[in-house]
């Protein structure tokens, strides 16, 4: 056996990477007046149509109109806002001494071009709602609608409708740059993966005492809850329940967990001959254990879905109905009263039909695939057999336009437009639904009332008109609520001051305060 | 030589356009319609709808017939202009080199540190072969290559980035971001790269030249440098060649995994997205690459085994 050549000793090379990697650790020092933020969402263009969600959490664009913690709305650009008698014209009084990031003042000109741009683009509800915007002077626009519509200002607060200065534009009004009001203007930005933001000094309203502010896109909840552990982020979004488990016995990590406008529901195809039976929808929803689902996957006990709109959604949210709890019994002898019946393959038959479904759910929020699983199981226990399909989001919408859509379990966001109202006039009010709600639903007599309650003055009979539409809604079940959404986000102690916007429209960093060290 | 190059430019020529149209294929191949998947990718999952993907269709021109959407495509290569992403809007050519940049960066430095784990540790265990250091490397090699290397990433993050705190979990701006990423690609490779260099090592030592080398009077240094070493790097530096190529294949995972802007993690989204102008920008450098990178192992094969210059000329 050869010698070894002294070159390639053993001990040599240990001590040389040893050396290379002290000499190489290096974790960049915290700056005492830079936060960085780090969540999952990944802005693609400055175009706030596309990316406007997170250009509002940053701070860097505003809109007319902003959202309390209740979901009630105040003023935000605009210092308030009227309609005349049937809520066809609207007028908004705009903020003086508003000045956008490259130095201009706002003014109506300018809103009305923004907003001209906005509706070219699309927007959460039917942008041809909007006929015409005129400028009556300097500080008030005037928006004549196509039709009678209650919640409109409400639709003033979607991140679509940031004000943006003119200078924003470039030819065809393609984006060129992102100049908005917000309390920080953009100093970078890399698309996906990072925003950074600088101290706006000319903000109209109280600026923040934090000087810099940088985004990072953290594409994995480990990684993020990892980031906040070792100080690498000061503020994580979106945690998932393994990783607020490890940085809750974190001394140096807050963890913050709030209930957010968004609910797991199960989309249904109400022309599909299985469900058109309200007794099989019922039977449908008495299986689910949402409890197991809420403890068990999610670990949020307490979140169990037992109508629509969750809790902090006001009068749309009726505090005084029982907790849904399992029936298989109940599910069982609903089936069976349905005429479909259990067979030896534990699969329930109606006139030689099985009782098989296809549900389609997509990635992109982790959870609904283990969710769709174990609604897949629990249903089975009462002889439903259940095919899910993994998909991408768009599946949905697509498969509501062209019907092919069965049943689907996706998680609805309804703080897009923060009035309820605004939610159930653009999709149940008509049998064709919403792409994101009921599908082939008829109950003329409620499309009525909802329209009805659009087109109401007063204020003091809505609570009551809001449960009785609550209480049809859960008795027919055109959708199935499954879970409420509960936002799992770290806070470094380094911070203080830390408040969740459940509308998640701002990060709030204008609020916070960087302790000073000891 | 220059027919070793010239034959790599004409397989490239051909390598672009026929990548580039199996993309264009593929893409149109897979389920669903490419306007709700685009709409989808541009304005997130809560504002997708029929309305979003009508606005793109009509925008893009998704609707015109598909051969008249491959020849703009072609007529827009043969001009080398790769068109704007579908999604963000910007030029590919330009989120290209963004991208690419941050991943040769990634996979350059992997080899290199892989290299040099690999060709001493190699050396290392061929020459003291079937000891309890060979044996010891081949477990470990086994355990490393047997974990994917999102297990070895997050291994590194817990002891570099957590107890440590030597280096940053995830990100990018500047070397500290680089190292944990690095490593654990570099580690991963190294632990095959490393028992192909044992064995081409203990071929090498275990020969009769390299034992005559030794009986005229080589020292043992010299006889390893001018004989063993050379025959040691051949088949090393054609595995290491083949490695690189599926690296920068393979570097979704950990871009992902440290927050890296690669060209892997884009390409994984404009699958998602059905962004094809970037699938197909993307395919057209990966496949680049893989032309250049088989050049140049051909071209230090020729400069390093003589016997090559001998077949060429």
């Amino acid at each position: 056996m050869p010698s070894l050549p002294a070159v390639f000793s053993f001990r040599l090379i240990v001590i040389v990477f040893t050396t290379l990697l002290s000499l190489t650790a290096c974790t960049p020092p915290r700056s005492p007046d830079k936060i960085v933020i780090s969540g999952p969402f990944e802005p693609v263009s400055y175009d706030p149509a596309s990316s406007g969600y997170i250009f509002s959490r940053m701070q860097v664009i505003e809109t007319l109109v902003d959202v309390n913690d209740d979901g009630t709305l105040r003023p935000g650009l605009a210092t308030g806002w009227q309609s005349n008698d049937d809520f066809s014209e609207w007028t908004f009084h705009l903020r003086e001494g508003v000045k956008f990031h490259d130095g201009s003042t706002m003014n109506a000109e300018v809103v009305r071009k923004s907003l001209a741009v906005a509706f070219g683009k699309p927007v959460p509800f039917d942008a041809s709602l909007v006929k015409d915007i005129t400028i009556p002077d300097a500080h008030t626009v005037v928006f004549t609608l196509s039709q009678h519509y209650r919640p409109f200002p409400s639709l003033m607060s979607n991140y679509t409708m940031a004000i943006l200065s003119p200078a924003s534009f470039g030819k065809f009004n393609r984006m060129t740059a992102l100049i908005g009001t917000g309390p920080y203007k953009i100093t970078d930005f890399q698309p996906p993966h990072n925003i950074s933001t600088i101290r706006f000094d000319d903000y109209w309203g109280r600026p923040g005492t934090i000087k810099e502010v940088e985004y990072i896109t953290g594409h994995r909840s480990e990684t993020r809850a990892l980031m906040v552990k070792t100080g690498q982020a000061d503020i994580v979004y979106n945690l998932d329940p393994a990783a607020v488990e490890m940085l809750k016995s974190d001394d140096s990590v807050s963890v913050f967990s709030e209930l957010i406008p968004r609910t797991t529901l199960i989309k249904l195809n109400l022309d599909d001959p299985i469900l058109a039976d309200r007794s099989v929808r019922q039977a449908l929803s008495l299986a689910l254990d949402r409890t197991g689902i809420a403890s068990g996957i999610l670990r949020v006990p307490g979140i169990e879905a037992n109508q629509l709109f969750g809790p902090g959604m006001g009068v749309w949210h009726m505090d005084d109905l029982p907790p849904p709890s399992q029936s298989l019994k109940q599910a069982k002898a609903l089936l069976e009263q349905a005429g479909w019946q259990l067979a030896n393959d534990g699969v329930r038959y109606r006139n030689g039909k099985s009782l098989e479904m296809n549900m389609i759910t997509y990635a992109n929020r982790p959870e609904l695939i283990i969710i769709a699983t174990a609604i897949q199981d629990q249903w089975s226990q009462a002889g439903v057999k259940l095919n899910v399909h993994m998909e991408n989001s768009s599946a949905i919408p697509s498969g509501h336009t062209d019907g092919t859509l069965q049943t689907a379990l996706m998680a609805r966001n309804f703080a897009n437009i923060p009035d309820p109202l605004g939610i159930l006039l653009a999709d149940f009010t008509s049998e064709q639904g919403g792409e994101w709600g009921p599908m082939n639903w008829q109950n003329p007599s409620l499309f009525s009332r909802i329209e009805q309650i659009g087109r109401e003055t007063s204020e003091a009979s809505l609570p009551a008109q809001a449960r009785d539409v609550i209480r049809t809604i859960n008795d027919d079940l055109p959708l199935i609520p499954v879970v409420y959404y509960m936002q799992h986000s770290a806070v470094s102690d380094r911070l203080q001051h830390f408040s969740f916007d459940p509308y998640e429209r701002s990060f709030r960093i204008a609020d916070l305060q960087i302790r000073s060290e000891p | 030589m220059k027919r070793i190059l010239l034959n790599r430019l004409l397989q490239a020529i051909l390598m672009m356009w026929s990548v580039g149209t199996l993309t264009f294929i593929l893409v149109r191949l897979l389920p669903g319609d490419m306007a709700y998947k685009i709409a989808a990718g541009r304005y997130g999952d809560d504002a997708v709808s029929t309305a979003a993907a009508n606005a793109v269709s009509a925008e893009l021109g998704l609707d015109k017939p598909a051969f008249q959407q491959y020849l703009h495509w072609l007529w827009d290569l043969l001009s080398l202009d790769l068109g704007n992403s579908l999604v963000s809007g910007a030029p590919i050519i330009v989120e290209l080199q963004n991208q690419l940049s941050f991943t040769l960066v990634l996979a350059g430095c992997a080899i290199v540190v892989a290299a040099l784990i690999a060709f001493p540790l190699g050396m290392f265990c061929g020459v003291k072969a079937d000891s309890g250091w060979d044996r010891a490397s081949l477990t470990m090699s086994t355990f490393v290559r047997s974990q994917p290397v999102f297990c070895l990433g997050l291994l590194l993050i817990f002891l570099f980035a957590m107890e440590l705190n030597w280096f940053p979990v995830a990100g990018y701006g500047g070397a500290p971001y680089a190292i944990l990423p690095v490593l654990t690609l570099a580690i991963s490779l190294a632990a095959v790269s490393s028992r192909v260099v044992r064995n081409s090592t203990r071929t090498a030592v275990n020969s009769a030249w390299f034992e005559f080398s030794r009986i005229k009077g080589l020292s043992s240094r010299r006889a390893f440098v001018r004989h063993a070493l050379p025959n040691i790097l051949l088949p090393a530096l054609a595995f290491m060649g083949i490695q690189l190529i599926g690296l920068i294949e393979g570097v979704i995972m950990i871009e992902s995994l440290f927050a890296w802007p690669g060209i892997g993690h884009g390409l994984s989204h404009a699958v998602f997205a059905r962004d094809i102008p970037m699938l197909q920008g993307t395919a057209l450098v990966m496949g680049f690459l893989f032309v250049l990178i088989n050049a140049l192992v051909d071209v230090s094969y020729y400069l390093l085994d003589p016997r090559q210059q001998e077949v060429q000329s």
